[in-house]
């Protein structure tokens, strides 16, 4: 590998995964695709995406909603020939999106980063805080339906009406406040 | 009866959302002689969200509860939901396969006064130590009373065999099979086992989820299921809380019982329905109750060939 040259976007996302370096070895066989239990709602299978991503088409795979269609079932990962680890190169794909401030797939990242909010201020998740948040902005003319199950899901007894906080919130936060300081260094953002 | 202690991490999904889940684990692991003390101030796994936004904070938040284990002196942490269980194993293992993740890692724990050391806490999921270390042997004889005419679908879900395998099959697991059977009743022949029940996606895109959970719900009612078994809190929820409206988009009318596995274990040992959680379930079990009988059924020869043919996924046009 030429030295001096700035690392391409395949060489970002390859640092930025777990065993990513593998990616290098696809053979765009497709069996990533064909075990997808989301490929009918994507725009790139899988396979494309990655053909995408060492053809250099940073702006085509960070817009893709490919990843944030993908469940984290790891049916691709534990089906690949080559052992790619899909999975966390979906994962990858999610960060650098967010990380861009894509906006195409925006509410599905909301969902995610308000359940991050809510695990870093209380150190557990609030399922009904969550659903609120999230549907009340998105889905504005869902929430009636929202509504209704929510209120059979609290008649089920299955609702948590107030979010609980572990003791160590402090010591999480320095933890997770340092990790971040690291991720910034670190190529696992 | 001896009693063996394990260190237990719960899970956020198993305080409130699914905590027949919780009861009835206790329950069972009461009955079946295993103390779960839950690990101290334990925090969120991140669920699938957090590896979404940031990877090292999100190593970094399962680490903590990793530290805590290791802390209290435990070397096992027993965990009952198949997403915590993937996250905790996972960065367990990333950690001991990546030294600088590692590193990093414990220098972010180290802003917690806590340090950990890949390896050194074995992560293992509740099905896993009940069979393994309970055994189907010693399972069958605690029955008080078996589930004789009941035919379930044992369903894995994902995240037990996936990535890291710690069942005995990725693609044809058999293990939680032979514990349905065990207990009396008859495993289904369900072939999505190990399908996905459409994990966040009943928020964010409802139809997509709908189409995975009507699928899973399908199959197991052409392989003849009274009931669906799950490992998972997730599972459950998708199956059980959305089937009916995977019922109303598809026009089906499906009725398929979903329940936990320490469910049926308890009601084979004998426990109430109300000491095993149930309540919380939207789909009745009333129906698959009234059908256990006292003399196992006379089995009928499996077909070759189902009558109906497999609900396949849809392709784009
Ligand atoms: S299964 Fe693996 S090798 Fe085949 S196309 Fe997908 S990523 Fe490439
Ligand atoms: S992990 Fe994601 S990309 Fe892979 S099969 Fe599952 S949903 Fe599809």
């Amino acid at each position: 590998m030429n030295a001096t040259r700035p690392p391409t976007f395949f060489d970002r996302v390859v640092a930025a995964t777990p065993d990513g370096e593998r990616l290098s070895q696809c053979l765009q066989c497709g069996t990533c695709g064909g075990s997808c239990p989301s490929a009918a709602d994507m725009d790139y299978t899988p396979r494309e995406l990655f053909a995408m991503t060492m053809a250099g088409l940073e702006e085509e795979v960070l817009a893709s909603n490919t990843p944030w269609f993908c469940v984290s079932c790891y049916a691709c990962t534990v089906r690949c020939p080559q052992e790619i680890p899909i999975t966390d190169l979906m994962y990858t794909f999610k960060q650098m999106a967010i990380e861009a401030k894509r906006f195409e797939h925006r509410s599905t990242a909301d969902w995610s980063e308000s359940f991050v909010g809510f695990v870093e201020q209380r150190g557990r998740s609030f399922e009904l805080g969550l659903a609120t948040r999230y549907h009340l902005f998105h889905h504005p003319a869902q929430v009636f339906k929202m509504g209704a199950l929510g209120l059979n899901m609290l008649r089920h007894n299955r609702l948590a009406l107030r979010p609980k906080s572990i003791r160590g919130i402090e010591q999480l936060r320095a933890i997770l406040d340092r990790a971040k300081v690291l991720a910034e260094k670190e190529a696992w953002r | 009866m001896t009693t063996s202690s394990y260190v237990y991490y719960p899970g956020c999904a198993l305080q409130h959302r699914s905590h027949a889940y919780e009861v009835s684990n206790q329950a069972v692991a009461k009955a079946l002689g295993i103390e779960l003390v839950e690990l101290d101030d334990w925090n969120c796994c991140g669920a699938t969200e957090y590896f979404s936004v940031k990877r090292l904070p999100a190593y970094a938040l399962v680490a903590r509860n990793l530290a805590l284990a290791a802390q209290a002196g435990t070397e096992e942490l027993v965990v009952p939901c198949s997403a915590c269980f993937l996250n905790l194993h996972k960065t367990d293992s990333h950690m001991r396969q990546h030294p600088r993740l590692e590193q990093a890692v414990n220098e972010a724990l180290e802003a917690g006064d806590l340090h950990y050391k890949p390896g050194s806490v074995r992560v293992r999921h509740l099905v896993e130590v009940i069979i393994n270390d309970i055994g189907f042997e010693r399972l069958g004889q605690l029955v008080r009373r078996p589930l004789y005419g009941l035919k379930l679908a044992a369903y894995y879900g994902c995240l037990i065999v996936r990535p890291d395998n710690v069942l005995d099959d990725v693609e044809q697991p058999m293990l939680l099979d032979r514990m349905i059977e065990a207990l009396g009743a008859e495993a289904a022949p369900f072939s999505m086992k190990t399908a996905c029940c459409g994990g966040h996606m009943t928020q964010i895109s409802e139809t997509t989820a709908l189409e995975m959970i009507h699928r899973l719900v399908t199959n197991a009612s052409v392989s003849e299921a009274d009931a669906m078994v799950t490992i998972c809190p997730m599972c459950q929820l998708n199956l059980d809380v959305y089937q009916d409206a995977a019922n109303r988009m598809f026009e089906t009318s499906y009725t398929m019982p979903v329940l936990f596995f320490t469910q049926v274990i308890g009601l084979a040992l004998g426990l109430s329905l109300e000491a095993l959680g149930f309540g919380q379930e939207f789909v009745s079990v009333e129906p698959l109750i009234e059908k256990i009988r006292d003399v196992p059924p006379a089995r009928s020869k499996p077909e070759r060939r189902p009558k109906q043919a497999l609900p396949m996924p849809a392709m784009p046009q």
